[in-house]
């Protein structure tokens, strides 16, 4: 299941660029929360804080707390421990090009570890299943890699792959944006059905993207968020005036 | 004026292709036609015999060279492996790896003579006698460059989605190094290996003062050890016919060594490996 995210005065730096400022927002657990905002306006920034992969950069710094569930990530817990509880899928879809489907989706375990093929059989099946890829390519699992996949098929995969280790939040970093419109729509219908056991956040550049799936929205603008509302509420009445000018087309 | 520019360009690199097999296939022919003749089985499972017999064959010259490079592998290869993982992963951006790429710039660039020299006295004055181990170090010292950056390289154009989305799963650094981007990386890893396997099977000059020749069947670590060019310097060196005849045959079977191991490399990991990587 998932759990509530909550984060105080989160300051984000690449070098002496200061990209994220004061943020402090609760995302609610099992439910899909959608971030928007111009290109570098911090929204994947924020996302790459909730596990830490924001610091795999040399030059990257953060201060404030991010608490999930009942663990604050920068305090209790190493990065890897985060990353297992908290799956991430990227903007370009990146299955390990030497590896069959079957041990793409096993990796995060494998990797970690983990040996009892009877268990892992059931679990490649069933994040498959739960990543809508089960049908397509359940015959071929160890004999195709997971780079023969069309682009779509492979984001599939890397959620499948995110859902393997059984996380409990889902980060989605403009998931959809390097796929066709058909892909899309299977991504959607995806994040549409994974929120009700998984905390989704996913970032889009596509608004109606996100009045399509998320419940809650946040608008970000120049390192600040500016504002985090309901979906329906940023979309129809926005209380801010740069969340109206970005929403009606104004600039972004 | 286009298809013109297009034609041109297209003749112009089939020229340069040509021009580039063409000695490779003359030197093959040549040695087919000059080495053929004296390959009968004797020459695989017989030793020199003294000056003035006939007969006799490069058993011990094929064995010799078959332990020489087993040892330099396991030198060459795992320190050359390690390095390049160094280079690229850990010690990115770091002094101590810049000094040490410098070093192995110039470690490929030492004359294999000196090579030879150095190992002599490293190895063979302490151990006080020539031996196929000596022998092997020189060689393998000599891949090290050659695999180190090759490895390096190779692992730099492994994208960085791949090594985000190992670590995005939990995956520690480490194994994320080991078992992904090393992975991603080995068709190219495995191509420098054997660069630096194919250029040390020729080598003549490092083993003269290390593993220094053996005209009796020996595959003891400890002993003096023949090398298939270093009894090709020596038979090809004599006044005796029969001897420039087994030197043409020697250098065959050199070649033809080379690509059997090389090829055989590539089926075995070739093989379970899946296709598909871009």
């Amino acid at each position: 299941m998932g759990v509530g995210i909550e984060v105080t005065n989160l300051n984000a730096w690449y070098g002496s660029n200061h990209t994220l400022q004061d943020i402090t927002l609760n995302i609610p657990a099992n439910h899909a929360t959608a971030l928007i905002g111009p290109s570098g306006c911090g929204k994947s920034t924020f996302v790459r804080c909730l596990n830490r992969m924001h610091e795999t950069n040399p030059i990257a710094r953060v201060t404030g707390s991010v608490r999930i569930g009942d663990i604050d990530i920068y305090e209790d817990a190493k990065p890897v421990q985060i990353r297992r509880r908290v799956g991430m899928v990227f903007q370009r879809p990146n299955p390990f090009p030497t590896m069959s489907i079957y041990d793409n989706v096993a990796s995060g375990l494998k990797l970690n570890g983990y040996t009892n093929r009877r268990v892992l059989d059931e679990i490649v099946e069933k994040s498959l299943k739960n990543s809508a890829l089960w049908d397509e390519v359940k015959d071929d699992l160890k004999k195709k890699s997971g780079a023969s996949l069309s682009g779509g098929q492979q984001q599939r995969l890397c959620i499948a792959r995110a859902l393997a280790v059984d996380p409990e939040v889902l980060l989605m970093d403009e998931p959809a944006s390097a796929l066709d419109p058909v892909s899309t729509s299977k991504i959607e219908d995806l994040i549409f059905q994974l929120k009700s056991q998984y905390t989704i956040v996913i970032v889009t550049h596509n608004m109606q993207q996100a009045a399509r799936v998320a419940e809650k929205t946040g608008f970000f603008l120049n390192g600040r968020l500016v504002e985090f509302d309901s979906t329906h509420k940023i979309f129809t009445n926005p209380s801010d005036k740069r969340t109206e000018d970005y929403i009606t087309g104004r600039f972004g | 004026m286009r298809t013109l520019t297009d034609h041109a360009v297209t003749a112009m690199s089939i020229a340069a292709t040509l021009l580039v097999i063409t000695p490779l296939v003359a030197i093959f022919v040549y040695l087919v036609l000059r080495g053929a003749s004296s390959l009968n089985l004797d020459f695989f499972i017989k030793v020199p015999k003294p000056v003035g017999e006939v007969g006799g064959g490069m058993a011990n010259a094929i064995l010799g060279s078959g332990v020489l490079l087993a040892v330099a592998s396991a030198i060459g290869v795992p320190m050359g492996i390690g390095g390049g993982i160094f280079l690229a992963e850990f010690g990115r951006g770091t002094k101590f790896a810049n000094a040490i790429r410098f070093t192995a710039d110039v470690l490929n660039g030492v004359p294999s003579i000196v090579m030879g020299l150095a190992i002599y006295s490293l190895v063979v004055v302490p151990q006080g006698r020539f031996s196929a181990f000596s022998g092997g170090v020189a060689l393998g010292i000599m891949m090290v460059p050659t695999v180190c950056r090759t490895t390096e390289e190779m692992l730099l154009m492994v994208p960085h989605a791949v090594r985000e989305a190992a670590l995005g799963l939990g995956v520690p650094n480490w194994r994320s190094v080991l078992s992904i981007t090393v992975k991603t990386a080995s068709p190219g890893i495995i191509t420098g290996c054997m660069l630096a396997f194919a250029r040390v099977a020729g080598e003549t000059a490092p083993l003269l003062f290390t593993a220094f020749g053996n005209p009796f069947l020996s595959s003891s670590l400890n002993q003096p050890i023949e090398a298939l060019p270093l009894q090709i310097f020596v038979y090809a060196n004599s006044p005796y016919e029969d001897w420039h005849r087994l030197a043409w045959g020697g250098a065959l079977v050199l070649i033809l060594l080379i690509v059997l191991a090389v090829s055989l490399v590539r089926y075995v990991t070739s093989r379970g490996v899946l296709k598909g990587a871009s």
